[in-house]
């Protein structure tokens, strides 16, 4: 442990390399942003892995990617190497971390949003931010989850806001059959909608085989929430935002207030039920409205 | 309610997901435009997802009836060569 020139690991952490239980060896976490990566940059991930590592990566459970055991000696021309390749390493420590973000409105026809735009929106503002406390951003684009947006610090999930429009529809009764919550029923041919019971899922919409239903995106965000050594479900505390700006103002408000509140190395789910979850949803409300 | 006379019938009520789609894009691909397709199809999946899906390659969706034996009656305007 007495060593003269010990490495400054902070620093290290900071910049991605995570000290590994063998000495001296470090596991490079590298900046991903929605879980992809261009063929371009796994080819020099590849090159690195194999020259500096051990010829593999792992796969991290929030859509990293890591090289492990790269070498104490090796890591400026690792940096070196992936920075020519338009790799950049990513952040552990009290940071914000890698905002992940599923192929909703991408690829996949089930987004109400696309999610990977609202990620990389998001890491452009926040990424490596430094704060009391790690703290992670998650986008899934539609109520099936499959990003786990309250798994987050702040989850952002896509909805639509439905709409109806009596003169195109040819009364099918296929929007009340997809509904999920009975929030459409269909009774002697006369389509009922009740916004109360609605989750914005969107299915409506997307079954409609004559557009008589139309969809506003619209974001549900969700704060608190953290899945590590104490479980919770990250809280919703506004309705539906449509529109971008407001919720990015709402990302800004909760996140300053961790910021502003937070004691060092307490969690955000932590910081909200010591200062009060109504604290947090009058500044996040304020927020909102502007 | 005389306002479509139906060109062709097919019933898709004895395969699933994506097969009744499959068949009944096929079956549309043997019509002229403006001909009209009958397709008798389940309650469930089916009903849920072949009218969206056949819209969706710029058909023109005219009836959903339901027969009430468990399946329905779709009434498609083909549209396109």
């Amino acid at each position: 442990m007495a060593e003269n020139k010990k490495p400054d690991y902070a620093a290290l952490k900071a910049g991605g390399f995570m000290r590994q239980m063998q000495k001296d060896n470090f596991s490079l976490r590298l900046r991903v942003v929605g879980g992809n990566l261009t063929a371009q940059q796994l080819a020099t991930v590849t090159a690195v892995a194999e020259k500096y590592g051990k010829g593999y990566v792992h796969l991290t459970s929030r859509q990293g990617v890591e090289i492990p055991f790269i070498q104490l000696k090796d890591i400026d021309a690792v940096k070196e190497a992936l920075a020519e390749g338009g790799v950049q390493p990513g952040v552990c420590g009290p940071r914000v971390r890698t905002v992940t973000a599923c192929q909703g409105g991408v690829c996949c026809p089930s987004g109400c949003i696309n999610a990977l735009e609202v990620a990389e929106k998001l890491d452009e503002r926040y990424f490596g931010r430094q704060l009391p406390h790690k703290f992670k951003f998650g986008v899934t684009g539609c109520q099936n989850n499959c990003l786990k947006a309250e798994e987050n610090d702040f989850g952002v999930k896509g909805g639509l806001v439905p709409s109806y429009e009596e003169d195109s529809c040819i009364h099918c009764g296929v929007c009340a059959k997809v509904c999920r919550l009975q929030a459409i029923t269909f009774t002697d041919g006369k389509v009922e909608y009740d916004a109360s019971k609605c989750n914005y899922c969107g299915r409506c919409v997307k079954s409609c085989p004559v557009d008589a239903w139309k969809g506003e995106s619209g974001y549900i965000v969700s704060f608190g929430g953290t899945f590590g050594n104490s479980i919770q479900k990250g809280q919703e505390l506004l309705p539906i935002i449509t529109d971008e700006d407001a919720m990015l103002r709402v990302a800004d408000a909760a996140i300053d207030f961790f910021d502003r509140n937070a004691n060092r190395g307490e969690r955000f789910a932590k910081t909200i039920e010591r200062v009060g979850w109504d604290e947090l949803k009058k500044t996040v409300e304020e927020a909102y409205h502007g | 309610m005389a306002e479509y006379q139906i060109t062709d019938h097919i019933d898709i009520t004895d395969v699933v997901c994506p097969v009744t789609f499959v068949k009944a894009k096929v079956a549309l691909e043997e019509l002229e435009d403006g001909d009209i397709l009958s397709v008798r199809l389940n309650d469930g999946e089916p009903v849920q997802n072949v009218p969206r899906s056949i819209k969706e390659e710029g058909h023109q969706i005219l009836r959903l009836l339901n027969n009430e034996d468990g399946t329905y009656e779709l009434i498609v305007r083909k549209v396109g060569d």
